[in-house]
């Protein structure tokens, strides 16, 4: 198959304001003519037509040193993404790519033209080279430096160096960054930071890769019952140590329950660091035991250290195992909450879908550097932060207690298994049972982000968009840079958007925007704009009705 | 049923500091003994990090309380909180890197000055695999040092020794790579945790030790002799 040339998906977006729709497109018409076959996005890429992104599985391959600097240099240039952090000393702090003295000369050129800037009225905050974007921030005595060939909106890649920023005021607080600089202004401060290279590196990539929680400022929780959260939040208030401050449970990189004291939430940014720390970067994980980490979250507070407690759950070494030694747990195996009513047809048929044709997990990686996705999914760890840091032995007895109690109640593997299930699959969400199913032209991804609770969920990334082949981490980047162009267009300067209905040459895609939600949808090219509509329409009732499943509505507060 | 066969040896907590320079190896260490275990390019550890793991000796079983410290200078005022009441202090440096060891001297000067007075102390050069040693070169058959033929240490045995028996501290070559001496060097420090020291474990803080060590307390000595060999079985 074979696609026509249409309308270029990436700057024709903002122009495509609501409603209106290219219908004279030649691709249009000629997809449309084919919708009786269901076209899944960037089909093409299987085909090797990756286009921009050719090579994009060679992003995250460490630049060798034991090869010529032509070489090296090449391979440097051949990265889609860079982050670099100096000091406007010009010092070189932090490059994502390369040995600092590979870019070296890189770094000055790119010191020389901000600070040329610095100077004048407008200082500079962006420009073009080629297909490369650079976004440049400065935050006090330090210059953020994005390079990007991957289309994001420079407000886009703004937040992500805030990111960056927030994580190196974590690893020293503002106070003791200021102080630094203040008396030292050529100070390296690659010293004070040793260790938080391999944080600010997994940031950096989780966003060259595209995370939905980063460019929402959203976070995702893994999909309970809300009696069975109740259950949980009480169980973890009825152990609370009295030092603590904020406890999180965390399973697979979604939050599953959160306590905290009733005139303190936790902000979203803080959050995304935390996650970073223990599920992207290996630190946490690779130390095993417990963990008692000195750190500051610069969005509670930016002047001093918090102390959190970090501890993961063994994976059960058989899956029966872990819970069969404790018999009174396995009367209780899987709560059963009476008092609310059933989770309807799509649940039931959804884990009948699982049992029969789900797609075997893509083959773990453990021979690569590569953390196997899988696994990291199930990963369940309990976060307890406090003030005070002679507070670890009180917080570990603390979590020894919960820990117990949530294996008692069943309430553990009830979690293991929620995590097991994995995201809902699309089909069990978008598609009606009742409609006809000929015509029926479904989503293949979706992005739901409730704006009151900050929070956000999706489906499944299967089939489609999860493994590890170069084909597929691909598709995964692109259905990203789809979600980045919505949502840079729908959060544009005076764009007052509500809807945004948009078809490329090898996928189609909505955005919509109410002050409770925003949704984007993403479908194969062929896709009617009516289908889409209908499937974000279906979209937003389940995610209305099951709300309290999939949020975390004010958590457990004393 | 209860014949002494069978029945649990006398145990007590020894609480373990690992201090030293950053990448010297403690985390390795520490996942070599608790393990068995090796991770190549290991990311380094942030903040500090709590583990436990017993040792067996013929007459009790001490269970090490372990804190693995982060070895970054951010940390460094945070380092007493994880010495203050510790029996033992395992201090590390990379015997291919001078510096650690001068950084290794330091640590051992704060804790004759700030530890508990009775604390023991081990001094540790890790990372002999890269040397040219027969011992330290590991039995994969991979060719020692880090240019493949020349010896990468930079430190040698005698002046690390004399250093160390002037301190009054234990010392000990490791591979945590190849495993080579690291269950030894926790083995030594077990059997050389004064009696009164195991007795003052029981503090707050300082976890479970068994209550029945009290009574039945045995002769350090006599285990001292039979070394590492039948040490930890852990
Ligand atoms: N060759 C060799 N490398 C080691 C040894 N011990 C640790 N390493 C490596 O040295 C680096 C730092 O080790 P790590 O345990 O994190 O050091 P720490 O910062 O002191 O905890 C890692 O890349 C380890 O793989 C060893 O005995 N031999
Ligand atoms: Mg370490």
């Amino acid at each position: 198959m074979s696609f026509a040339p249409t309308l270029r998906p990436h700057g024709d977006l903002a122009s495509l304001v609501a409603g209106s729709l290219n219908r004279k497109s030649r691709a249009w018409n000629l997809l449309r003519s084919q919708s009786e076959t269901v076209i899944q996005p960037f089909e093409g890429i299987e085909l090797g037509m990756s286009g921009d992104l050719a090579g994009f599985e060679r992003e995250f391959d460490e630049i060798p040193d034991n090869t010529t600097d032509d070489v090296r240099l090449a391979l440097w240039h051949s990265k889609m993404k860079h982050y670099m952090i100096l000091s406007s000393a010009g010092k070189p702090i932090y490059s994502r790519h390369g040995d600092l003295s590979l870019i070296n000369s890189s770094m000055g050129v790119v010191q020389t033209i901000i600070s040329f800037y610095e100077g004048q009225k407008d200082p500079l905050l962006g420009f073009t080279a080629g297909n490369a974007r650079f976004v440049i921030t400065t935050e006090g005595p330090l210059y953020f430096v994005a390079i990007s060939r991957l289309g994001e909106s420079d407000a886009q890649l703004r937040s992500q160096l805030d990111a960056l920023y927030m994580q190196i005021l974590s690893t020293l607080t503002l106070p003791t960054l200021k102080n630094i600089f203040v008396h030292r202004p050529s100070t390296d401060l690659r010293k004070p930071l040793e260790g938080t290279e391999s944080l600010l590196s997994s940031l950096a990539d989780s966003f060259t890769k595209g995370s939905p929680s980063a460019l929402l400022g959203a976070l995702e929780c893994l999909k309970l019952r809300k009696s069975q959260r109740h259950s949980i939040n009480n169980i973890f208030l009825k152990n609370r140590a009295d030092k603590l401050l904020y406890g999180l449970i965390v399973a697979g990189g979604k939050l599953v329950s959160v306590i905290r004291p009733r005139k303190h939430s936790l902000h979203p940014s803080d959050l995304q660091l935390i996650f970073n720390m223990l599920f992207e970067s290996g630190s946490i994980k690779a130390g095993g035991g417990e963990s008692w980490i000195p750190l500051c979250l610069p969005a509670f507070n930016n002047r001093g250290y918090l102390y959190m407690y970090v501890s993961f759950f063994d994976k059960p070494d058989d899956e029966n195992d872990g819970d069969s030694s404790h018999h009174p747990a396995r009367s209780h195996a899987t709560p059963s909450i009476p008092e609310e009513p059933p989770e309807g047809e799509e649940e039931s048929s959804e884990t009948r879908s699982n049992s029969t044709s789900a797609p075997p997990p893509p083959p773990s990686s453990s021979s690569s550097s590569r953390p196997s996705p899988q696994s990291a999914d199930e990963e369940i760890a309990i976060i307890l932060i406090s003030a005070d840091k002679e507070s670890f032995f009180s917080l570990k007895e603390m979590r020894d207690k919960l820990a117990l109690s949530l294996q008692k109640s069943g309430y553990l593997s009830l979690i293991r298994s929620a995590c097991r299930q994995g995201r809902p699959k699309i089909s069990s969400i978008s598609t009606s049972s009742s409609s006809t199913a000929h015509q029926e032209i479904q989503l293949s991804h979706f992005l739901y982000k409730s704006r009151a609770n900050v929070q956000f969920c999706m489906p499944s990334l299967e089939p489609h968009f999860s493994g590890w082949e170069p084909e597929r981490q691909i598709a995964r980047r692109k259905l990203m840079s789809v979600y980045h162009q919505l949502h840079a267009s729908m959060h544009a300067k005076h764009s007052h958007l509500k809807v945004l209905h948009s078809v490329g040459e090898d996928v189609a895609s909505l955005a919509w925007i109410t002050p409770v939600f925003e949704l984007y949808c993403v479908a194969g090219p062929n896709a009617s704009r009516a289908a889409m509509t209908q499937g974000a329409n279906r979209v937003v009732q389940w995610a209305k009705k099951e709300e309290e499943r999939l949020f975390i509505i004010g958590g457990g507060v004393f | 049923m209860a014949d002494s066969g069978n029945a649990p040896k006398p145990s007590s907590s020894v609480k373990l500091v690992l201090l030293g320079e950053a990448a010297v190896g403690k985390s390795s260490l520490v996942l070599r003994f608790v393990n068995n275990d090796f991770q190549e390019n290991k990311e380094p550890t942030i903040g500090a990090a709590f583990l436990t793991q017993k040792c067996n000796l013929p007459t009790r079983t001490i269970k090490f309380e372990i804190w693995d410290t982060a070895g970054q200078e951010r940390f460094a005022s945070l380092a007493p909180m994880y010495y203050r009441n510790a029996q033992a202090a395992l201090v590390v440096y990379d015997l291919t890197k001078p510096t650690s060891l001068v950084k290794a001297k330091h640590w051992v000067a704060e804790l004759q000055r700030q530890a508990s007075p009775g604390i023991v102390i081990a001094l540790v050069g890790n990372k002999l695999d890269l040397t040219n040693d027969e011992a330290g070169s590991g039995g994969d058959g991979e060719s020692p040092g880090v240019d493949g033929e020349g010896d990468a240490r930079k430190v040698t045995t005698d002046e690390a020794k004399t250093y160390a028996d002037e301190e009054g501290l234990l010392f000990f070559e490791t591979s945590a790579k190849t495993g080579y001496n690291v269950t030894e060097v926790f083995t030594a420090i077990a059997n050389a945790i004064p009696e009164t020291s195991l007795k003052t474990a029981r503090g707050p803080g300082a976890a479970h030790a068994a209550a029945r060590s009290e009574e039945q307390r045995v002769n350090l000595n006599g285990a001292r002799d039979q070394n590492a060999k039948d040490g930890c079985a852990c």
